[in-house]
């Protein structure tokens, strides 16, 4: 007897819209046996996870945190679904994240301690121009030499990431600040370019509104609008595309670009809000985890909202789990991967049937 | 709109939550670490001073924390969490944490919160840091005496105040026994990684260095010297003695549990104030590890000699004459530098090859 995976017509609606459900409840159960094992009662720790954030001791302020941590993987993630859809894989939203974020501070700080209404706007525009030309890098050298796109914009993150310490040290250093690395505080030193709370003590800045905006755009764009057709087809029938009249040098730098602004954006309210100021350590990996919540989310706007939110579920809960019983950083990072693990498994599920086969005897 | 204000009512009932629960007993002890606290350096003696804590007051004080917490909003959140959670005294135990520490102990005044290696104080937040310098210098004691190359490696991290004082340090003492000797410094702009630190160690050995200090906490510079054999290292802020007895001939280990104990008594008396607390070799929180038999007699009672006029207040590392690196005159004839030059020190010796990055 052996398993064989036989591919279906069509992935099956039902299972589809199945798996995430089943992946979360297969993570609880494997999650809660490690739990278990690492000497935690495992219903708690899962309704520590799941729960709390949400309606626990603490939710009013957890709830407001949610949209915090999943305002930028939200917005990152649907730019780069754009170019996922189309066959285009942009790896370096990080890289296009920090200078986004160093671009729109720079010009913020540029003009410190100016107080003008224009300064945050001005600010937003750079960061979303710094994200777009980091960017632009992997896509005209796609374009114009047909370079690997995955490989130079991975590869530009740890360019970006050289820069960002080199600001934090140089040029955007606090003159303030003793001699340590850092910026100025944006967030809490400079009004005029500060990404504040909108409504105190929900968590909702200009970053959380961003998000949900692009989500919108992507939503119309795909289903509205002739590029949202080129990108699908692009991504289906790379052929058919072809003959199809869609131009793939102008699908290219538009959806790379895209990513680009969009992470670009994410950084620079990151940078003006919640974080606060350049430092070193500025970027904590949202660019990368944006491209586990583009697919959690299946590529599709709505999807990557949700996406984006149980993300951001897991990682809140995770912490509170660290606090509140004393579970490791590590155990919390394998509990998110098997979140993961655990969703791809099941697409295998809604893309392919098991049928229990014969080996067949050869003589 | 109605959902934003119950939420924000609700926030406003927490705070009051968080509020009763800090008068509560036993008292509550939370510490933010950088990394994880396996790391064997840094965050692993931030960790025994936690636990050093638990043993020291048993079921009076329960400890929390949370480990490689991200420096920037995370580390907001994370701290924010703690408080809602009844934390009555906080330790945020690296320098980029200093911000956050800053905003969360202005929205909670009746919490206690102590900040390691900043400088931003306030009526309900302390800091502290060790005089790791003084270690540095019996660190360069050693390595001058033991270099058969002249050339002394260093592993540097990021061009702060902290690391150019401990560079500083090392290369006067070392200077002091073998004048001969010559520093190449390696920038790993990380605190913590082992594949850079490797690199950075190999690097230093190919240009002949024979002797390695490093100022990042993993001990991958020590394997590194290990495999080259023949390099001697030190190590940084937790003993590293599993290298030991060579290439890892001695180390300085930060000793963060008095002082955590002593904070969390001040707590549970009601007499704790935010301090500004710089303690070196005398108080005991900087401790030179055992130097190992790889080292001759003599050289070994020297370094202890040091150390021990360093612990009684007989020497400061940095005591002139001395110049600075552009032949400027630092510190003239027993002089001794004061705490706020060494606090934002950002120039070289004279004598110490380079410039530091900007």
């Amino acid at each position: 007897m052996k398993l064989k995976l036989e591919r279906r017509a069509a992935p099956s609606a039902l299972v589809s819209g199945a798996t995430p459900v089943l992946a979360v409840i297969a993570t609880m159960i494997a999650g809660g046996v490690m739990f278990w094992a690492l000497g935690a009662n495992p219903a708690e720790a899962i309704r520590i996870i799941f729960w709390d954030p949400l309606f626990g001791d603490f939710a009013s302020y957890t709830r407001g945190q949610l949209l915090i941590k999943a305002g930028p993987l939200i917005l990152i993630a649907i730019g780069l679904s754009l170019g996922f859809k189309a066959g285009i894989w942009n790896i370096g939203a990080e890289g296009q994240y920090i200078i986004g974020a160093v671009v729109g501070a720079g010009v913020g700080l540029a003009f410190y301690p100016t107080e003008s209404r224009l300064i945050f706007p001005l600010m937003v525009l750079a960061g979303a121009f710094g994200g777009w030309a980091w960017a632009m890098i992997p896509a005209l050298l796609k374009t114009r030499l047909g370079t690997n796109e995955i490989l130079v914009s991975l590869m530009l993150v740890y360019v970006a990431q050289n820069i960002l310490a080199s600001m934090s040290t140089g040029l955007l250093r606090n003159p303030d600040g003793m001699g340590f690395p850092g910026s100025r505080n944006i967030a809490r030193d400079f009004p005029a370019a500060a990404n504040p709370e909108l409504i105190a003590g929900t968590g909702i800045h200009w970053g959380v509104v961003a998000a949900l905006i692009a989500v919108i755009f992507a939503y119309v764009l795909m289903t509205r609008h002739r590029m949202g057709f080129q990108i699908r087809l692009a991504g289906e029938a790379p052929k058919a595309a072809r003959f199809g009249g869609v131009r793939p040098r102008r699908l290219i730098l538009f959806t790379l670009g895209m990513g680009g602004a969009l992470a670009g954006l994410a950084g620079l309210f990151e940078v003006a809000g919640p974080a606060g100021q350049i430092s070193i350590d500025f970027n904590s990996g949202y660019g990368f985890t944006a491209i586990i919540v583009a697919f959690l989310g299946r590529l599709h706007p709505l999807g990557i909202l949700l996406a984006g939110l149980l993300m951001a579920l897991t990682y809140i809960g995770g912490e509170l789990a660290q606090t509140m019983i004393g579970m490791p950083a590590a155990a919390i990072q394998l509990f998110q991967g098997m979140l993961l693990f655990f969703l791809l498994a099941m697409d295998v599920f809604a893309n392919y049937r098991i049928r229990l086969g014969r080996t067949e005897v050869k003589a | 709109m109605n959902l934003l204000k119950s939420l924000a009512g609700a926030t406003a009932l927490a705070l009051g939550l968080a509020g009763a629960a800090a008068a509560q007993d036993p008292v509550k002890a939370g510490f933010i670490y950088v990394g994880p606290v396996g790391d064997g350096g840094w965050t692993y003696e931030h960790n025994q001073g936690r636990l050093a804590v638990e043993e020291h007051f048993g079921d009076a004080v329960e400890t929390i924390f949370q480990e490689s917490v991200p420096e920037g909003a995370d580390a907001e959140r994370a701290i924010t969490q703690m408080v809602l959670a009844g934390a009555d005294i906080i330790f945020t135990t690296s320098f980029g944490y200093m911000d956050p520490t800053v905003a969360v102990a202005e929205k909670f005044p009746e919490v206690k919160f102590e900040h390691a290696t900043g400088y931003k104080t306030a009526p309900n937040l302390g800091v502290y840091s060790a005089r790791f310098y003084e270690g540095r210098a019996v660190q360069g004691t050693i390595a001058g005496r033991m270099t058969k190359s002249n050339i002394i490696g260093y592993i540097a991290s990021f061009p702060i105040p902290e690391v150019i004082r401990g560079i500083n340090s090392a290369y006067i003492h070392a200077k002091k026994v073998n004048p001969d000797v010559q520093f190449k410094i390696v920038w790993a702009y990380t605190w913590f990684d082992p594949a850079k630190e490797a690199d950075a160690a190999k690097a230093l050995i190919e240009q002949g260095a024979d002797v390695i200090l490093q100022h990042t906490d993993s001990t991958a510079p020590q394997a590194a010297a290990a495999e080259a054999g023949n390099v001697f290292t030190f190590g940084q802020a937790s003993d590293m003695s599993e290298y030991a007895p060579s290439p890892r001939i001695s180390s300085i280990i930060d000793n963060w549990g008095p002082y955590y104990i002593a904070r969390v008594q001040a707590v549970i008396d009601g007499t704790w104030e935010s301090d500004n607390t710089w303690d070196g070799i005398g108080p005991g929180m900087v401790k030179i590890g055992e130097i190992s038999d790889a080292v001759p007699a003599e050289v070994k009672a020297e370094a202890e000699a040091l150390r021990d006029k360093i612990a009684a207040g007989e020497y400061h590392p940095f005591t002139g004459p001395l110049n600075k690196q552009d032949g400027s005159v630092w510190l003239a004839e027993g002089e001794t530098a004061d705490d706020g030059t060494l606090a934002g020190l950002d120039f070289y010796v004279e004598g110490i090859e380079g410039e530091i990055p900007n």
